[in-house]
């Protein structure tokens, strides 16, 4: 537990002068545990929004704009209500599985949000194993997916959820591979690490050649490994109507929903830190001011977030054994190759360092 | 010795999944029973009647003028020609001699309306192999032709601007103007449209040998439009059988052998071009005249049978009209092309994936009220 | 050698792809395609010959131009018009006249075909542009178009 930001160092001093430390020690995990689930529930929310609001202006649309100022408070809107609908089911579905699958995705990626820097001192878990716990959680969700999927006793379900398997499964190879790479030059799994590492530059600019496709390979890996489009072979909206989720609704529905979003600012946050320095901020500007770190972490986030927009709202989907064809014939072989070349760039310390 | 006994409960059943009739990608009421082994399909039967409304025996029951406002439910995204068929049938059977100016507004129109249709094809196209942005840029130009319409004609999509002998009023002061603005806003997004879609290699690899329909094929399952001509099977109705203005313009028959999805599709972004350019050829020679011959109040077909056919934007579409000399027609046959493109889906989608059915059925453009009728 | 040759060429379509749409985004502040409908009621115009639905103009005498000669009725293919007539002894002449009693205008079976205007004689009827037409009630998409003791106009029917 690394909480030494002043605030919560005045709430463990103060928790401590009125309780045991053993117990002092709970109520601190139960208010931080409070407190990601609220950074998760607006994170969400805001990413839906601003799905929207992006895939509005790609597409010569307004987008929400009714509900609060300039539709700020859509998302909430859409929140109530899918919390008032009723949860409904098929009547032969396996009630106990079904009604699991969706806390497997969301608690899947509220672990890995807790691993996320999101500053110097805000790093609620901050593991020696860091990658290695982000990419083993990230596969995880699947489970929830594939249960899902396959306990609503639909077939267009079980398709949706046997594609997801078969997509995610892959797709880690690539996302574990890529991130290898980078590992190669940090020489460290934990992610304050990696950022200390990343003050004589960027892992993306000390990597040059190799890290930019290590990025690339990342970024494809990642979008797939979120199911999001054109990867979105588990919802496949004109192929499968909703894929898994199709019989899921109201709040089951919204956790597959929010999870959805939670995956890809999680994957664009492994990629800003891993390859652009998380929460430092370019040439060290404002290195005197720590609190601005969650700024740049978030801008960098937010605009590797936009790239994979831009993606979902440009191209087509892939067919399911292009899918494959894809990670196995191209995306495997490249990143097996660059860990090679990386290796060697580090042997003989070619990498630039500022 | 004892006799191996075969465990009888483990067996297996073909995986069955309905399409439909709602699903997004039938694009209306279309029921499709599945057969499928994991992601392959075994076999397509498509269910039809969801909503059909009997629109040939309605036809019996109504005057020839009537007849006319029916066809627009029928291909809504093709109305105007789907009017003029019946129109140039009555027409034809009365012998009347129809003014210059009808026939060139009325080409003009109809080849507004296949941008149109194939606009909307296309937007949707994208939409089912998966970019959503598409949609919005297809209609974003269907809607400056629709404007058009709906300044000179009155209405969006039914528009029932034909009238047996003529047209039912005149093109109005604007039309031209905007049809010349259509046109060059037109052409700088169309080289877009392949920009953003055509040349995309995940489009590319979607599509490429999806589907394939060989020429013979083509001709024994009565494939016409797109979907014939993209097998080699020249059947424009345009070309081989000018109608209205047609054997005034030059245009090219937009043919390709290849017969899979993509050569369907580039079959429907070529006709584009080529109904761009019938427009621009008519546009500026509209001749002036009367737009309307007079017709009797209750229009009486001669005694027999009377046919016309007409190439919509999804094919060739026959109307067959038997009269036995009263004013409503005593049997009346549409030979829609969406019925015979569909028959055809079972034949060039097994053995694909569930993604290549839907890319397929996409590049088929069916519009269900036009097979069910 | 062609496999990178095909990677090449591949992200080189995907990049104008994104190209295009990237464009349009920037763009977006220019305006959008759509409409926002309510709010822009007031400025909302439809074009003249929108068929929205029939409507009967009256003069400001309340004299509308309908004879009742039936050719609409007789030209609508779903029934959607309906003329009650009378004969009423006319003021002028003394003779006895067919002239409307109640023009109904079942505006849920219409079709907007535009068959009955197009006959008219007299263009008594035409298309009016509103098209707000949802109503609660389907008994309230039965009109009676010609207004409560309103008059054949003089002269009409010379």
């Amino acid at each position: 537990m690394n909480i030494s930001l002043s605030i919560t160092k005045n709430i463990h001093d103060w928790l401590l002068s009125i309780m045991p430390e053993s117990a002092a020690n709970i109520v601190e995990m139960v208010l931080i545990g409070l407190l990601y689930l609220a950074i998760f529930a607006i994170l969400g929310l805001f990413l839906v929004l601003l799905e929207r609001r992006i895939a509005a202006w790609f597409q010569l649309r307004i987008g929400p704009n009714r509900v609060g100022f300039h539709g700020l408070l859509q998302t909430m809107a859409d929140a109530l209500k899918l919390l008032s609908k009723e949860l409904t089911g098929t009547t032969k579905a396996d009630k106990f599985l079904y009604n699991l699958a969706p806390y497997f995705v969301i608690v899947s990626s509220l672990m890995a949000l807790a691993v996320i820097p999101f500053t110097k001192e805000f790093h609620a878990f901050d593991i020696n194993i860091g990658i290695f716990f982000l990419i083993a959680i990230s596969s995880v969700g699947v489970i929830g997916i594939l249960l899902g999927g396959w306990a609503s006793n639909n077939k267009f379900a079980l398709i949706g959820a046997m594609r997801s398997g078969v997509q995610t499964i892959s797709y880690e190879l690539s996302v574990a591979l890529s991130l290898l790479t980078m590992i190669i030059i940090t020489g460290s799994l934990q992610l304050s690490e990696i950022i200390e590492v990343q003050k004589s530059g960027w892992l993306i600019v000390q990597g040059h050649i190799p890290a930019i496709i290590a990025f690339m390979v990342f970024m494809i890996s990642g979008t797939a490994e979120s199911n999001r489009a054109p990867f979105d072979m588990v919802e496949a909206e004109s192929e499968l109507g909703a894929g898994f989720h199709t019989e899921y609704s109201g709040m089951k529905f919204a956790y597959f929903f929010l999870a959805e979003f939670i995956n890809m600012f999680i994957i664009a946050a492994i990629a800003a830190t891993v390859f652009f320095g998380g929460w430092l901020s370019p040439f060290g500007i404002t290195e005197s001011i720590p609190w601005l770190g969650v700024f740049w972490f978030l801008g960098k986030t937010f605009i590797l977030v936009f790239l994979m927009m831009w993606f979902r709202w440009t191209f087509p989907r892939l067919r399911v054994d292009q899918l494959l064809t894809l990670e196995w014939k191209y995306l495997l072989p490249i990143n097996l190759v660059n860990i090679i070349i990386m290796a060697l760039i580090v042997w003989l310390n070619l990498t630039i360092q500022f | 010795m004892q006799e191996t006994t075969i465990d009888k409960s483990f067996k297996t059943e073909p995986y069955q999944i309905n399409m439909g009739p709602q699903h997004p990608a039938t694009h209306g009421v279309l029921r499709l029973v599945l057969t499928i082994d994991g992601e392959i399909i075994k076999k397509v039967e498509p269910d039809l009647g969801y909503i059909h409304r009997s629109i040939e025996k309605m036809c019996e029951r109504d005057s020839y003028q009537q007849i006319v406002h029916l066809t627009d439910r029928m291909d809504y995204l093709s109305s105007h020609i789907n009017n003029e068929a019946v129109c140039l049938t009555v027409e034809n059977a009365l012998e009347l001699e129809i003014p210059e100016r009808v026939k060139y507004v009325r080409t003009i129109i109809g080849e507004l309306t296949r941008i149109a249709s194939h606009c909307l094809w296309w937007g949707v196209m994208g939409m089912d192999v998966g970019a959503l942005t598409t949609y919005f840029y297809g209609f974003r130009d269907r809607e400056m032709i629709n404007d058009i319409f709906e300044e000179t004609c009155g209405a969006r999509l039914t528009m029932n601007y034909n009238v047996p002998g003529g047209l039912m009023f005149d093109i109005h002061p604007n039309f031209v103007k905007r049809t010349k603005d259509f046109i060059a806003h037109f052409k700088t997004k169309l080289p877009e449209y392949d920009r953003l879609l055509t040349e995309n290699v995940i489009f590319q690899k979607r599509t490429k040998g999806v589907g394939i329909l060989s020429k013979e094929d083509a001709i024994s399952f009565g494939a016409t439009g797109p979907v014939g001509r993209a097998s080699g099977f020249s059947c424009d109705v345009r070309k081989h059988h000018p109608y209205s203005a047609l054997d005034k313009v030059t245009f090219n028959e937009a043919l390709k052998t290849e017969g899979d999805t993509f050569a369907r599709y580039q079959v429907r972004i070529q006709e584009m071009w080529e109904s761009l350019s019938i427009v621009e050829q008519l546009i500026d020679n509209i001749p002036e005249g009367d737009f309307r011959v007079a017709t009797k109040a209750v229009i009486k077909l001669p005694k027999g049978e009377f046919y016309q056919k007409v190439e919509t934007a999804r094919g060739e579409l026959g109307v067959y009209i038997i009269s036995t000399g009263t004013k409503n027609p005593y049997r009346l046959k549409f030979r829609s092309p969406g019925f015979s493109n569909l028959s055809l889906l079972n034949h060039i989608s097994v053995g694909g994936k569930i993604g290549d059915l839907v890319a397929t059925m996409a590049t088929l453009d069916l519009v269900i009220p036009d097979i069910d009728r | 050698m062609s496999y990178f040759s095909d990677i090449y060429k591949g992200v080189k379509t995907l990049l104008t792809g994104m190209s295009v749409t990237g464009k349009y985004f920037l763009n977006s502040r220019k305006g959008a395609i759509t409409q926002q409908y309510p709010d822009n009621r007031d400025t909302l115009k439809m074009f003249d010959r929108f068929r929205g639905e029939v409507i009967m103009p009256h003069d400001e005498n309340n004299e509308h131009r309908c004879t009742g000669c039936q050719k609409c009725e007789i030209a609508c293919p779903n029934g959607t018009i309906e003329i009650i007539w009378d004969r009423g002894i006319d003021e002028t002449t003394g003779k006895k006249k067919k002239k409307i009693d109640q023009f109904v205008y079942h505006l849920g079976m219409c079709t907007m075909c535009g068959l009955c205007i197009d006959v008219c004689p007299t263009d008594a009827i035409e298309w009016g542009q509103n098209f707000e037409n949802s109503v609660y009630d389907r008994a309230q998409l039965t009109r009676v178009l010609n207004k409560p003791e309103s008059k054949l106009q003089p002269g009409v029917e010379d």
